[in-house]
């Protein structure tokens, strides 16, 4: 049924249609208002069956749902941000152990300096962690991935993050349509686990293994996921079969047929750059979008022959490798490997900064002139920089950057002044 | 598309004005996107909401630079933030105010706008009278169902229904009326003078 709704009350709404038996929740922005209507369904009775726990940290609400999955239990939390940082080693523990558990990211951008707004450093600090990691275009995408989240993870026994922007999605009002729970069971049989805590047949879950088999336990974890590339097309395929939509899959294409740049991006960022692509073919120009749902697995094949004949790559990426450049465009730049296109790194949007329609459109102008740099930070405000750099150059005493930042823009007065 | 951006403080509801809108545009059969300022939010601070509508499905994420109608919730924003950037010359303007755009100082800043395009309604003593609180996000909707067209009343009062329940919600629908009926009744008498 269609209902107008914000994007974290839609993906509280799929987990509960997914019959969660544990939720674990411990609030942080802007993840809040999704374990808070699960809270809300659990208390008014409406999602039955099901240990809502308030836990005391994000260590402990993984940690959690790490034993309520051992135990055998569809195990589901959220975080972001510093959140997602604080339970670390519990991620990689939740991979390790192949638990299936499901946990929404709602994308923040990682301190210092703290920021609450919206970027992908946080999911990107654990994409090599073993997690499956799929990421939501809009709120239907984050509602109907949800539900395909909970069949693939345990398909594969492994822990799948979905992905969606914090606030511009969390917090976003839009259409969605809300299957009905017969619908759900349909497509999401209840839970068989692989492996599981049982008194009456006993098993070690996390048994240590040594430089004999340490590296074969790896070497699955690596297979299981290349498993994944096919597993998550069929379940986009069933799902679409049963609610008549198309979301999902490993990467999702607009006008590339013919395009002769091809721009490449994650998350709710790829409706603005669809709209400016319309601009700029309505222009007589030859671009198109690639957005990649499932970040992990990364799908190398699927983007290598989605990208064939493209005379250069744009990859606008929330997020990038102090030190080096862009993380997605890395990934991309492996995936057409031996070809003469060239992969250019857009870093945009970090901290919650404005993608705009226009900044996207000059930037692919410039793209095609042949004008872009390897790596590019979009809207930078070089003038901020230089008087930093100028101050530190000048100055022993330079004082914390972010300050220093704040009021030469005015924004924190300079005392005594 | 139409677009329309809301500013306020912390605690006026200024992002349940910009929701309700969406759920209203929604009722009515349009897309609508709507969005706050993502910032820390903090009572009495200023704070910006956005709702976008169109036939069509909404894509765009930024936020909305070039609006077709402001609403102020708050007329002492006027001396602190820019609240009218980039609204367009045919755009709408609409504040939460007892006094006229002259009597705010907006006089000459208005004059080229469309007289039936700017409105002002005591939208906080409405809330007080009907709610018993100065919160004047709903009859600052139901002037704005009156203003523009885009909504309609009946949709207002329905998004009302799914944001507040009991004595609070029969207040806001009462206000939101009130509201818009007191426009509907100017606008019929400008017409009747001209």
């Amino acid at each position: 049924m269609l209902e107008q709704c914000e994007g974290s009350h839609a993906v509280a709404k799929a987990v509960a249609l997914s019959r969660p038996e544990v939720i674990c929740a411990y609030p942080i922005s802007p993840q809040t208002h999704i374990v808070e209507g699960l809270g809300q369904m659990v208390k008014s009775g409406d999602l039955t069956s099901c240990e809502f726990i308030n836990v005391e940290s994000e260590f402990a609400a993984l940690s959690v749902a790490i034993g309520a999955s051992a135990a055998g239990a569809r195990s589901y939390t959220a975080t972001a941000s510093q959140g997602l940082l604080f339970m670390a080693e519990a991620v990689y523990n939740a991979s390790g152990l192949g638990l299936p558990i499901v946990m929404t990211v709602a994308n923040r951008a990682i301190g210092a300096p703290i920021n609450i707004w919206n970027d992908h450093t946080d999911s990107m600090s654990m994409r090599d962690a073993g997690w499956l990691q799929i990421f939501a275009e809009t709120n239907q995408e984050a509602l109907d991935l949800h539900i395909q989240a909970f069949k693939i993870a345990e398909e594969l026994s492994l822990p799948v993050m979905v992905c969606m922007d914090g606030f511009i999605l969390t917090h976003a009002y839009e259409r969605v349509d809300m299957p009905d729970q017969a619908q759900v069971d349909r497509f999401l049989p209840p839970y068989e686990p692989r492996q599981v805590l049982d008194p009456n047949d006993p098993v070690t879950i996390g048994a240590m293994v040594g430089p004999e088999a340490f590296t074969e336990v790896r070497y699955l974890a690596h297979a299981k996921q290349m498993q994944a590339l096919d597993l998550i097309p069929q379940i986009a395929a069933e799902f679409k079969k049963e609610f008549g939509r198309d979301s999902g899959g490993l990467i999702k294409t607009y006008q590339t047929e013919d395009a002769e740049t091809i721009v490449i991006a994650l998350g709710s960022v790829l409706g603005t750059i669809k709209d400016t692509v319309d601009d700029l073919r309505a222009e007589g120009v030859k671009v198109g979008v690639l957005g990649i749902t499932s970040y992990r697995p990364f799908p190398i094949s699927a983007i290598r022959d989605a990208t064939a004949h493209a005379k250069r790559i744009v990859v606008i990426e929330k997020c990038f490798a102090v030190g080096i450049g862009g993380i997605v465009s890395r990934d991309v730049r492996s995936a057409v490997r031996n070809r003469p296109q060239p992969v250019l790194t857009v870093v945009a949007g970090l901290g919650g900064r404005a993608i705009t329609k226009a900044s996207v459109h000059q930037l692919l102008l410039d793209a095609i002139a042949d004008k872009l740099e390897l790596l590019t930070f979009l809207d930078l405000d070089w003038a901020v920089v230089n008087r930093v750099l100028e101050r530190e150059k000048t100055q022993r005493r330079s004082g914390p950057i972010a300050e220093g930042i704040l009021r030469d823009m005015g924004t924190v007065l300079v005392p005594g002044a | 598309m139409f677009q329309v951006r809301i500013h306020g403080r912390g605690g006026q509801g200024v992002v349940t004005g910009a929701e309700m809108m969406s759920i209203a545009a929604f009722q009515g059969g349009r897309h609508a996107q709507a969005f706050p300022s993502f910032g820390s939010e903090r009572t009495g601070a200023p704070v910006v909401a956005f709702c976008r509508m169109d036939d069509k499905e909404i894509r765009l994420r930024e936020p909305i630079m070039q609006p077709d109608a402001i609403i102020i919730q708050d007329p002492t924003l006027l001396h602190q933030v820019d609240v009218f950037s980039g609204l367009k010359k045919e755009g709408y303007i609409l504040i939460n105010t007892t006094r006229s755009f002259a009597e705010l100082g907006l006089g000459e800043f208005v004059k080229d706008f469309k007289p039936e395009h700017l409105l002002t309604v005591p939208a906080s003593e409405l809330a007080m009278n009907h709610v018993g609180r100065a919160v004047p996000n709903v009859p600052l909707l139901g002037a704005f169902a009156a203003l523009c067209g885009l909504i309609s009343l009946e949709a207002v009062q329905s998004a009302i229904d799914q944001k507040f329940k009991g004595a609070v919600a029969l207040g806001n629908k009462a206000a939101a009326v009130q509201a818009y009926n007191t426009v509907m009744k100017h606008n019929a008498e400008e017409t009747h003078h001209a």
